[in-house]
């Protein structure tokens, strides 16, 4: 009897756990780190009483962002009926998952107490968005996994459209909450805007296109199978699409900013005084994440593959860059509580406060990068989730 | 055995005694606007809203006797670096145009309607029965949504292993922590450590009492002028008010 | 894995760790010495020892959820109240030593105390004026 969910590709195993060997080696690097902020505290990290999230935070909306964003491929396939991303549909939920498993461990290990993660599910507090996305978190890997069992099993096959339907609704509904994270933040300037649910859902779309493609020719790459030309040129033309569009609503935020007049010194500080968090924003964002790879998914330059992977890489960065200047530089900004008088105090008032991560914040964020590469490694290893078409191919002319 | 312990517990009785009589020897200052304390056994009385109005003419720059008094109360040390903690600052303010300068003390504004609670996803930051706002620290979890959802930057996150535990306010490392508006000298009727070293200072620019009793002082003082609430536009039914500030 | 062994073989399996579990257990206890706790001042708890040896962790905890939540003061079963009576008159504390009353007989059951990262293992004057308060409220 045939096995058809194996792969008819095989790996070396020794080849296999040379390349685990660097994500086990960053998850270790962060369990340490995550270790040492229980042991001490936060007082080692950069984080203080203004900024009160820093680089985890940044780490940890990337990674469940994306999460969300990759499953589009999956819906595309499952509910648009596209065949072209259905064959992408089981790496696309293997994604997720790694992507959204990493991006709570790192959550979870930046609170204050992580021993007590428990009492989010035991106390809950029904008018909580944060309460609301424990719900929305767990609920996405069980109907991703739901969406997995049938795509994989064949006797489930009738079930994948109504699961891939779950999924799209459940992780519209999951960036939307994460977006509402800030947006029910009415006190702070950089937030509490009905914006940022659609932005967020946008830049998923973007980033998870983005994380997709690189994976997706490392995994081909590492398969010695090729990439196809004409299919990689229809997921680019989509991605230039996600870009323009974030483009489009991060443009609308700080114009609308700008013209509030109450805005418009924290608008001065993020687009002009703001130091790092400016500099992330205009080189980081808009030069090397949106318009750089603008041109190399629209122009001539687009009908090389690696000019492809160089734009998804530079959309990462863009979205790194975006997160640290939505979220510190968001921070930094003190907030105004006294309209109309200058103020100073002990605490900070009226100042612009000061941000720089320590290395157990990058250590801890780059062990949410290694859990999700440990958990998409051994998940090929195990199961069949390489792209079917490609397979296929490669199967019928070997 | 047992005469060991009730020998201790006279010992704690006269301990207390003394303390107790401390209370009432200068009556006119720390009794002052307080009913008794509520009786031992009873819930906090939805029914008293306790608040304060700070009357900023009072209040001098310079002074920081409420902050001294708070950080000896809880045992917060008098540090003001970013890590560390402050329940109560002093805010100096100077008005745009007129360069009038004002100072005021700064502390979490015990709202009708905290944001605080409204985003704690496990209930630790919650709102007593009289109003005031407190963090249930076995429930925190460390978040510090709070922090980001105040809109007065009333709240410290424990960055560090607490060592010093003589404080009235139990606290550690890695929960949120706040102004507890002494929850634990009012509970007895006495009044808030800031209030009565405002007051003791030869300064009365702290009134703390019953927003609900419309025969307490506060309430009758609130008819006869116009506070400021801090971010009214915000509609958060502000505890604490001021006098002074031209409308922020 | 073990599809085709020998039954006899299975049973003397099973037997060798059902013993060697026994053993172990067995030289566990003998290992321990029997507890030796310095009780403080002691004396009349505020409940029978042994229901406040089975069933202090739920009288603290319920307690503890409506002095803060609620606001309701002056009960029976107070962590203060365990410091204040069983710290020891050497350092205290009901903690330091495996002869301190808490620390110690939670090193015995091996179950983590998280009382003390927060609250004082010391009397302190704010619980003793508390305390006092209490009292002289229901004189």
């Amino acid at each position: 009897m045939t096995q058809p969910s194996r792969s008819p590709i095989t790996v070396r195993l020794t080849r296999y756990f040379f390349v685990l060997f660097p994500g086990v080696f960053l998850v270790l690097a962060g369990a340490w780190s995550a270790f040492q902020m229980e042991e001490h505290g936060h007082v080692i990290t950069g984080m203080n009483n203004q900024v009160v999230w820093g680089l985890p935070h940044v780490f940890a909306i990337f990674l469940i962002v994306s999460a969300s964003g990759i499953l589009n491929v999956a819906s595309m396939g499952s509910v648009f009926g596209q065949p072209v991303y259905k064959a992408r549909a089981p790496l696309s939920g293997l994604l997720a998952i790694a992507m959204l498993a990493a991006g709570l461990s790192v959550l979870m290990l930046d609170l204050g107490r992580p021993d007590r993660v428990v009492l989010a599910a035991t106390t809950y507090n029904v008018t909580s968005v944060f309460a609301w996305n424990v719900l929305l978190y767990s609920g996405l890997f069980a109907t991703v996994l739901m969406y997995l069992w049938t795509l994989l099993d064949r006797t489930m096959g009738k079930w994948t459209k109504p699961a891939g339907i779950l999924v799209f609704v459940w992780r519209f509904i999951l960036t939307s909450g994460t977006g509402l994270i800030f947006a029910f933040l009415v006190a702070r300037q950089a937030y509490g805007s009905a914006l940022l649910p659609p932005m967020f859902i946008v830049m998923s779309f973007a980033w998870g296109m983005s994380v997709f493609l690189l994976v997706q020719s490392g995994v081909l790459w590492w398969h010695h199978l090729p990439l196809e030309p004409a299919i990689l040129k229809r997921m680019k033309n989509l991605l230039a699409l996600f870009v323009l569009a974030v483009l489009y609503l991060v443009a609308i935020y700080h114009m609308t900013n700008l013209y509030f007049s109450r805005q418009a010194a924290f608008e001065r500080f993020i687009l002009l005084d703001g130091g790092t968090a400016t500099l992330s924003f205009w080189l980081g964002y808009v030069l090397l994440g949106t318009l750089l790879p603008i041109v190399l998914l629209l122009t001539p330059l687009s009908a090389r593959v690696c000019n492809v992977l160089m734009a998804s890489f530079f959309v990462l960065i863009g979205a790194f860059s975006f997160l640290y200047t939505f979220i510190v530089g968001g921070q930094e900004f003190p907030l105004l509580v006294f309209t109309g008088y200058k103020v100073h105090s002990s605490f900070g008032d009226g100042m612009i406060a000061s941000y720089t991560p320590s290395l157990y914040e990058w250590l801890l964020g780059l062990g949410g990068l290694g859990v999700a590469f440990v958990i998409t490694v051994i998940g090929l290893g195990l199961f069949n989730f390489l792209p079917r078409d490609v397979v296929e191919k490669a199967s019928v002319s070997g | 055995m047992s005469d060991k312990c009730a020998q201790s517990r006279r010992n704690f009785l006269s301990r207390g005694a003394a303390l107790t009589a401390a209370v009432a020897i200068a009556p006119g200052i720390l009794l002052y606007d307080f009913a008794r304390a509520r009786p031992v056994g009873e819930p906090a009385s939805g029914k008293v809203r306790w608040g304060m109005l700070i009357d900023t003419t009072q209040c001098e720059s310079g002074c920081d006797e409420c902050v001294q008094a708070c950080n000896r109360e809880n045992a917060l040390g008098s540090d003001t670096g970013a890590t560390a903690p402050q329940w109560i600052r002093k805010v100096d303010l100077e008005q745009e145009g007129s360069g009038k300068k004002l100072s005021l003390p700064m502390m979490c504004q015990h709202c009708a309607e905290p944001p605080c609670v409204e985003v704690c996803p496990t209930g630790a930051s919650f709102k007593r029965a009289d109003g005031i706002v407190l963090v249930d620290k076995h429930r925190c979890i460390g978040c510090r949504y709070c922090m980001m959802a105040c809109p007065f930057e009333a709240r410290s996150f424990v960055h560090e292993p607490v060592l010093d535990h003589s404080g009235a306010t139990p606290r550690g490392k890695g929960t949120v922590e706040s102004c507890t508006l002494c929850v634990h000298r009012v509970d007895e009727g006495r009044l808030p450590a800031c209030v009565e070293a405002c007051s003791k200072s030869g300064h009365q620019a702290i009134l703390f009492g019953d927003l609900s009793d419309p025969a307490s002082e506060i309430s009758k003082r609130i008819l006869s002028v116009t506070p400021t609430h801090l971010r009214a536009d915000l509609n958060l039914g502000t505890g604490v008010s001021y006098l002074g500030l031209e409308s922020s | 894995m073990f599809v085709g062994m020998p039954m006899k073989v299975w049973r003397f399996w099973w037997y060798l760790m059902g013993t060697s579990c026994l053993v172990w257990t067995m030289s566990l206890q003998a290992a321990v010495p029997p507890l030796d706790l310095d009780i403080g001042l002691g004396g009349h708890c505020v409940d029978d020892p042994q229901y406040m040896r089975l069933n202090h962790m739920k009288l603290l905890l319920k307690q503890r959820d409506e002095t803060v939540r609620q606001g309701i003061r002056g009960g029976k079963y107070s962590l203060a109240k365990c410091v204040d009576c069983h710290a020891s008159k050497v350092n205290h504390s009901v903690l330091g030593t495996d002869r301190n009353f808490c620390q110690g007989c939670h090193v015995y059951a091996s179950v983590k105390i998280d009382c003390f990262e927060c609250h004082s293992s010391s009397p302190t004057v704010h619980t003793l004026r508390r305390q006092a308060a209490v009292e002289s409220h229901k004189e």
